[in-house]
């Protein structure tokens, strides 16, 4: 299981990671593993707002549907359509190409509150036990 | 409350080695998934794949009067049965409500093996047992804990037990068996059935063959699948899912399963008056297969609707990897259940348009 360093994570399994006043938002690998085989994104659309810790999408694997929540607060910037045709992504790069969203931060000190990498390991670890 | 520790069939230390994850069904911890549910699925769908069904129930019925015994508590004529041949069939109640729905295979004159549900096979047993008719010479015996049993599956099922086994498989039908062959130099019983829409066999060896038997096969190429794919590949075979799709509030004739009912040799089987008027009857509502084309995956329990008011509700739903849709089967009022019926499904509080399509979802190309 992965969890670079650069990132920060929420304890709902998602992760954020900072450029500019942008952050661009996924879902850890710890959470793909756990859906198992994604095969349904569904994203809020470019321009709409999201807010931290609601919930904006849904991600749906064969086993179970689950909630996405964003991890920060801000205007959606740009969001991964790429999804629709190969949810798979997610599975196979978390991280890279299976990115869901990009949104315009409005309150920075966020990122604050969300964990970051050992902490959230740790937290992934008792989760498995 | 005590916690119940749960059961762990003869391959659990295959399980673990191969990585799955293991999930409590039915009292048991059973491999969810090895290596994804979806690859697993393509595996059998291409080539063939293993699993691990020692969860089902299994029970010896022998005996001068076993075939009478079997006829009196399930809803087939298994006296149709010659030596070799199998037959799914019902346990029902004097409603008519479906007890469970199990296979029967007449492996020699008065020796009958049966195989249950999981969920269900102590229940199972017992009901038989307790309704053995007084006088009967039969003896039910359960070899659940016993023997190990394991479904190869898949296009290439038959040439992978082929290259483990002398046994003449190509002469065995399907639904037929084959009892004390051998395969991977273990004495095995096996049966040309399966639960995933493919052609394939199970095999029923003892307990401590299992993990040879298994070991053998996967060696032999077929990938090991669990119980995510099986539940993927059932539904788009529209097969039966006892729990979901029919349980005790259920008759034979709503699920489409007239036809292991046979209600015209007279004999009186538990549930046959109930079921001959629930067939004069005709079924209030019927169990439909449902096809989106759109994004949304309906899972059990979802309210089905008809212009704008409920109408049934999803018994098993979710994600075709052959179709890449969601696909469903639930009751509807027997009214409503051409093919083509346009219906909606109240996915989480958003509608899914649905069609009624027909039955099986997948069905394979070659047999």
């Amino acid at each position: 299981m992965e969890y670079p360093d650069d990132l920060r994570y929420s304890r709902e399994h998602e992760w954020v990671r900072l450029d500019g006043d942008a952050g661009v938002i996924g879902i850890s690998d710890f959470a793909q593993d756990q859906l198992g085989d994604i095969v349904y994104v569904a994203l809020p659309a470019v321009g709409s707002e999201v807010k931290f810790m609601e919930k904006c999408g849904e991600i749906e694997s064969v086993k179970a549907v689950s909630d996405l929540y964003s991890p920060v607060s801000g205007e959606v910037l740009a969001r991964n359509d790429s999804l629709i045709e190969q949810p798979e992504l997610v599975n196979s790069a978390p991280y890279g190409d299976g990115w869901l969203l990009q949104v315009r931060l409005i309150d920075p000190s966020e990122l604050e509150r969300l964990l970051g990498t050992q902490e959230y390991k740790d937290l992934t670890a008792r989760a498995e036990e | 409350m005590s916690s119940t520790t749960l059961r762990r069939t003869t391959l659990y230390s295959q399980h673990k080695a191969l990585g799955a994850k293991m999930v409590p069904f039915a009292d048991w911890e059973m491999p969810i998934q090895y290596t994804g549910i979806i690859e697993e699925h393509h595996a059998v769908r291409e080539r063939a794949g293993i699993f691990d069904v020692s969860h089902m129930g299994r029970l010896d019925v022998s005996g001068p009067d076993a075939a009478r015994l079997l006829r009196h508590v399930s809803t087939y004529d298994i006296a149709r049965l010659s030596t070799g041949e199998g037959h799914y069939s019902l346990l029902c109640n004097e409603e008519g409500g479906i007890l469970d729905d199990i296979y029967v295979f007449s492996v020699e004159d008065g020796c009958f093996i049966v195989v249950t549900n999981a969920a269900n096979a102590e229940k199972d047993r017992d009901w038989i047992i307790e309704h053995t008719l007084a006088g009967l010479d039969v003896n039910v015996k359960d070899i659940q804990t016993v023997t190990a049993m394991i479904a190869i599956q898949g296009p290439e099922a038959r040439e992978r037990v082929a290259s483990l086994s002398p046994a003449p498989l190509s002469e065995v039908k399907p639904r037929n068996c084959l009892d004390d062959i051998e395969i991977a130099g273990r004495r095995a019983f096996i049966s040309r059935t399966g639960y995933t829409g493919e052609g394939g066999f199970e095999i029923v060896t003892m307990a401590s063959d299992g993990p040879a038997v298994w070991d053998a096969l996967l060696n032999g190429g077929a990938l090991a699948c669990g119980l995510g794919a099986r539940d993927t590949l059932r539904l788009e075979a529209a097969l039966l899912l006892y729990g979901n799709d029919i349980d005790r509030t259920v008759d034979p004739f709503e699920a489409g399963l007239g036809w292991v009912v046979s209600l015209d040799d007279g004999a009186d089987f538990i549930g046959r008056q109930a079921l001959l008027r629930a067939k004069e009857r005709g079924p209030e509502r019927s169990l439909v297969c449902l096809l989106t084309e759109e994004n949304g995956i309906p899972r059990a329990g979802c309210a089905i609707l008809h212009e704008d008011k409920q109408v049934g509700k999803v018994s098993s739903g979710g994600f075709s990897p052959s179709l890449r849709r969601g696909i469903a089967m639930g009751y509807v009022p027997s009214g409503l259940r051409t093919e083509g019926t346009e219906l909606t499904v109240d996915v989480r509080g958003k509608p899914l348009p649905m069609r009624i399509v027909k039955r099986p979802f997948y069905s394979r190309k070659s047999a």
